[in-house]
C-alpha cells in the first residue's frame, strides 16, 4: 500500500496560459477526495519539485465535483516564448503530479 | 427573426488550427446543428497569420479554411446549419471571399458570408505598451513586432449573426464567445444577463477544444479506456433557454461523455473556478453539477456570472527568430553512456569551437527529457535520442547546430544512428490590456 501513487486514485489534465500551468485532478471515487486532499497539498507540490515550479502554487477546491485545482505561476521555464523543453506547454505535468506517491 | 427555441444545438468542428475534419464532416451532416463552430486560433497562431499576411496580403488565414469549408459548406446549407469560426486569423476579410468562391464553386448561391474586423489593434500599441503577464514594455522584447490583436467577446459576432449571414468569420475573440454568441442570439440574453452569460460561456468553454471532450486527450489505458479512439466523433451541447445543458456526441462514433471527460475539461487552463475572465462575464465554474443523464449524455446545470472586466486582454505577437532540433539514437549495451558523451561533445563544439549565440537545450529522449528540470529519477532505458534545440534570431547559428550533431555520425561515440534535423519559425507572444471603449468591432457580409 505504501507504494500506491496519485495515479492509482485520480485523472488529470494540465492546461497553461502563458508561464502559468494549471493541473486539474479528480479521484475516481469520491471516497478518495478526502485522501486526496490530504497527501496532495500546493506546498507538497512545490516542494517536490523546486527547480521547475519556481513561482507559487495555489489549489483550489471543489468540493463538490471532488477535485483539485493546482495554479502554478512561473512554471512553465519562461514559457512557451523561451522554453526549449520539448513539451513547451507543460502537457505533461498532470502526468509529472499522478505519479507522486500517495502518504497514506 | 428566428423564433424562440426551446433548445439550441452547437456542435464543435474543430478545437485547434490543426484538428481533424472528418468528424466535422459528419457533425455538419447528421448532427442536426443549428451552428457548427470551429475554434481555431490558439494564442501564437495569430502571430504566425500576421507574418503569413506580410509575406502575401491575399494569405493570413488559417490554411485548413478551404479544405474544412469544401467539406462542410453544401451539408450545412442543406441542414439549415450556420458556422461561426475564428479560422480569419490575421486576415478575415480574404477569408471570407475565399469561403463566397467555394460557395460558388459548390452551387450555394446567396449563401451569405460575413467577415468580422476589428480585432486588430497593433496601431493602438507603442513601445511603451506595459505587459501584464511579463515585467516590461514592447521596447524591451527587442524582437520585431508582428501584430497585435484584441479578445473581442459577443457583441463583435452579433450584428453578422443579426444580419443574417450563414458564415460568421472572426479572427480574434475569445473561444468560448463563438458558443456564447448564437445563444445570446437566439435565446435574446441581455448582454448584463450575467448569469445567462456565465453559463453559456460554460458551455463554450467546455466546448472549445473539440474532442478534449468527447474522450480525446483521456485515455490512459487500463485506467481510462475509451473506445474507438481512432474514430472520436466531435462533441455536441443542447443548450436550454435557462443555460443548462446537455454535452453528447453522435452515437456511431467513437470516444466517450462520461463526468470525467467533462470534469477534465471543466478546469482545463482555468485558474480560479469562480472567476474565469472573458470579454463578456465574468464566469464562475463553481456550484455547476456535472449529471450522467444517458450513454454519452452529461447534463451540466448551475454556473453562474457577474460584471464582465472593463479591460480587454490584447496579445502581442513578435517575430522570435527560428527553433532548430536535431537528434541522433543510441540503443542498446552502455547506450547512456554513449548517448551522454555524444552530448558532451555537441556542447562543447557549440560554445567553445563554434561560440554560438541564442539559447541551446540538450536532452536525453528515453532517459529524461520532458520532466528533466523536474529532476524525475532517470529511466534505465536502453534506447535513447539525443536531442538538441537551438532558438536564435540568426538562422546561420540554428543551421550551424544542425551540421554539429549531423557530424556525430562519423565523429561522435559508437553506435550513433537515426539523424533528422528540422527548422521551424518562431514567434513571441506577450500580453497587455486595453480599455474596452477603444476597441470597435465591424462587420461586412459578402454574398455568394
Amino acid at each position: 500500500m505504501s507504494h500506491r501513487l496519485i495515479h492509482d486514485i485520480a485523472h488529470a489534465r494540465a492546461g497553461d496560459k502563458g508561464n502559468i500551468s494549471n493541473v486539474s485532478v479528480w479521484v475516481y471515487d469520491p471516497k478518495d477526495y478526502p485522501l486526496l486532499k490530504r497527501t496532495l497539498t500546493a506546498d507538497r507540490i512545490k516542494a517536490a519539485f523546486p527547480k521547475l515550479f519556481t513561482g507559487s502554487v495555489t489549489r483550489y477546491e471543489m468540493d463538490d465535483l471532488h477535485g483539485l485545482n493546482f495554479v502554478m505561476l512561473d512554471a512553465l521555464e519562461g514559457g512557451v516564448n523561451t522554453s526549449l523543453n520539448l513539451d513547451s506547454h507543460g502537457k505533461s505535468f498532470s502526468y509529472l503530479i499522478l505519479g507522486l506517491p500517495i502518504e497514506e | 427573426m428566428n423564433k424562440p427555441l426551446t433548445t439550441v444545438r452547437l456542435g464543435c468542428g474543430a478545437g485547434f488550427s490543426s484538428d481533424r475534419l472528418g468528424p466535422a464532416v459528419d457533425l455538419a451532416q447528421r448532427g442536426a446543428l443549428d451552428y457548427l463552430v470551429f475554434e481555431c486560433l490558439g494564442e501564437r497562431t495569430m502571430a504566425f497569420g500576421h507574418r503569413d499576411r506580410m509575406l502575401n496580403p491575399a494569405r493570413g488565414f488559417n490554411p485548413q479554411l478551404g479544405a474544412r469549408m469544401r467539406g462542410v459548406l453544401a451539408h450545412c446549407h442543406a441542414n439549415g446549419t450556420k458556422i461561426i469560426t475564428n479560422m480569419g486569423v490575421a486576415n478575415p476579410r480574404a477569408a471570407a471571399l475565399l469561403v463566397v468562391d467555394i460557395a460558388r464553386e459548390l452551387g450555394l448561391h446567396g449563401l451569405k458570408v460575413a467577415c468580422v474586423e476589428g480585432d486588430d489593434v497593433t496601431h493602438l500599441i507603442g513601445p511603451d505598451t506595459a505587459f501584464m503577464d511579463h515585467p516590461g514594455a514592447v521596447k524591451d522584447v527587442g524582437l520585431r513586432m508582428v501584430g497585435a490583436n484584441v479578445y473581442m467577446g459577443a457583441e463583435a459576432l452579433l450584428p453578422a449573426l443579426q444580419a443574417g449571414a450563414d458564415v460568421v468569420i472572426a479572427g480574434r475573440v475569445a473561444d468560448p464567445t463563438l458558443f456564447l454568441s448564437p445563444l445570446v442570439h437566439r435565446f435574446g440574453w441581455a448582454l448584463d444577463d450575467w448569469t445567462a452569460l456565465g453559463r453559456g460561456t460554460l458551455a463554450g468553454h467546455l466546448m472549445e477544444c473539440g474532442m478534449q471532450i468527447t474522450g480525446g486527450y483521456f485515455a490512459d489505458p487500463g485506467y481510462k479506456d475509451v473506445p474507438r479512439l481512432a474514430d472520436c466523433g466531435f462533441p455536441i451541447a443542447e443548450v436550454q433557454q435557462d443555460g443548462s445543458f446537455v454535452i453528447t456526441k453522435l452515437a456511431d462514433t467513437g470516444g466517450c461523455v462520461t463526468p470525467a471527460t467533462v470534469k477534465e475539461q471543466l478546469l482545463y487552463e482555468v485558474h480560479d473556478p469562480a472567476a474565469y475572465l472573458t470579454p463578456d462575464v465574468t464566469a464562475n465554474f463553481r456550484g455547476v453539477s456535472v449529471t450522467e443523464v444517458g450513454p454519452d449524455r452529461v447534463h451540466l446545470s448551475g454556473g453562474d456570472g457577474s460584471v464582465r472586466p472593463d479591460k480587454l486582454k490584447v496579445t502581442i505577437g513578435f517575430d522570435g527568430g527560428f527553433l532548430g532540433e536535431g537528434g541522433v539514437s543510441y540503443a542498446g549495451p552502455n547506450a547512456r553512456a554513449r548517448a551522454e558523451l555524444a552530448a558532451g561533445v555537441v556542447r562543447e563544439r557549440l560554445t567553445r569551437i563554434n561560440q554560438l549565440g541564442g539559447d541551446l537545450r540538450i536532452d536525453l529522449i528515453g532517459l529524461n527529457s520532458l520532466h528533466q528540470t523536474a529532476e524525475v529519477p532517470a529511466s534505465e532505458s536502453a534506447d535513447i535520442r539525443l536531442h538538441v534545440a537551438l532558438r536564435s534570431t540568426e538562422r546561420e547559428d540554428v543551421d550551424m547546430m544542425l551540421w554539429e550533431v549531423e557530424s556525430l555520425l562519423c565523429c561522435g561515440p559508437a553506435g550513433g544512428g537515426g539523424y533528422r534535423g528540422q527548422v521551424t519559425p518562431c514567434v513571441v507572444t506577450h500580453s497587455a490590456l486595453i480599455d474596452r471603449n477603444r476597441v470597435s468591432p465591424t462587420f461586412e457580409v459578402f454574398t455568394a
